[in-house]
């Protein structure tokens, strides 16, 4: 998937809960409609992204894919800003 | 037209006019009880217990809720008003007072961790392999909290039993008793006792 994003973030190497808490701040700074590419490297990241579009009302998590490279698993998010 | 016909019988009966006012009054009542039950997007955390891994969690909880858009509130009583002292003082206490503050910890970065502490080397590993793992240490995620806007409250009865000053504490905090955490809590989410 080729999605187009308006900011990338990467948090590769942070663990739980930095991915969401620094995702957070990202999105603020965005506006509505743009669209935020959070890159991983904690898999319970997977799950929290999920999680935290259930609850907020500001946020939609458009994509979500794993990517490959040298045997380790980068997690990748894509998330819109709706409010 | 129905409505035209509605109104006219309604006109001709203003009994049952009164009866339906009286009705629409009472539901609004019931609605307006209903919406102060309902809870808001918050969570309240107790932190009574002042260890390191117990601690940790706390703030993890408190700090992935507020980025979720949650408010959040952490009351620290007991051995929890460890977490957010920033030295310990001996003058102007008593001699239990004294004790106490002697055998607590003298602020975040001495808290002993609930199993395998060992007088203090089961913490001083626990911190170590978080680095080694790149897990924010606890003094990281207590200014996130703060940047993330998490009230954080000293129970002003437990601090006063165990004779720790306000001025022993860091800056910042507001002081409250049961009330202010109930009041918190029964309009939240989620509350947890750590």
């Amino acid at each position: 998937m080729s999605q187009v994003f308006d900011k990338l973030l990467d948090v590769r190497g942070l663990n739980c809960p930095m991915p969401l808490v620094s995702a957070r701040k990202e999105i603020g700074k965005l506006e509505l409609g743009q669209i935020l590419k959070v890159v991983a490297t904690d898999r319970g990241s997977v799950a929290d992204f999920q999680g935290w579009a259930k609850v907020a009302k500001n946020m939609e998590v458009i994509g979500q894919e794993t990517e490959t490279t040298n045997d380790a698993n980068v997690y990748v998010h894509y998330v819109k800003r709706t409010a | 037209m129905m409505d035209v016909i509605a109104e006219e019988t309604l006109a001709a009966d203003p009994s049952r006019m009164q009866a339906l006012e009286g009705k629409l009054r009472d539901l609004e009542k019931r609605l307006a009880h209903v919406e102060g039950q309902v809870a808001e997007d918050r969570v309240a955390l107790v932190v009574f217990s002042g260890d390191l891994d117990r601690v940790l969690a706390a703030f993890v909880i408190a700090t992935g809720a507020a980025a979720m858009g949650q408010q959040v509130s952490m009351f620290f009583t007991f051995w929890g008003l460890s977490v957010l002292k920033k030295d310990s003082q001996l003058s102007g206490k008593t001699l239990f007072q004294k004790m106490m503050a002697l055998m607590s910890p003298g602020s975040s970065t001495s808290l002993p961790v609930s199993k395998m502490n060992y007088f203090g080397v089961g913490a001083k590993m626990l911190r170590s392999m978080m680095k080694q793992k790149n897990v924010n240490s606890l003094e990281e995620m207590i200014s996130l909290a703060r940047e993330l806007g998490v009230r954080m409250i000293a129970c002003e009865m437990s601090r006063d039993l165990m004779g720790i000053k306000e001025s022993e504490l860091v800056a910042g905090l507001e002081c409250g008793g049961v009330a202010s955490f109930l009041a918190d809590s029964l309009k939240s989410r989620t509350s947890l006792f750590i």
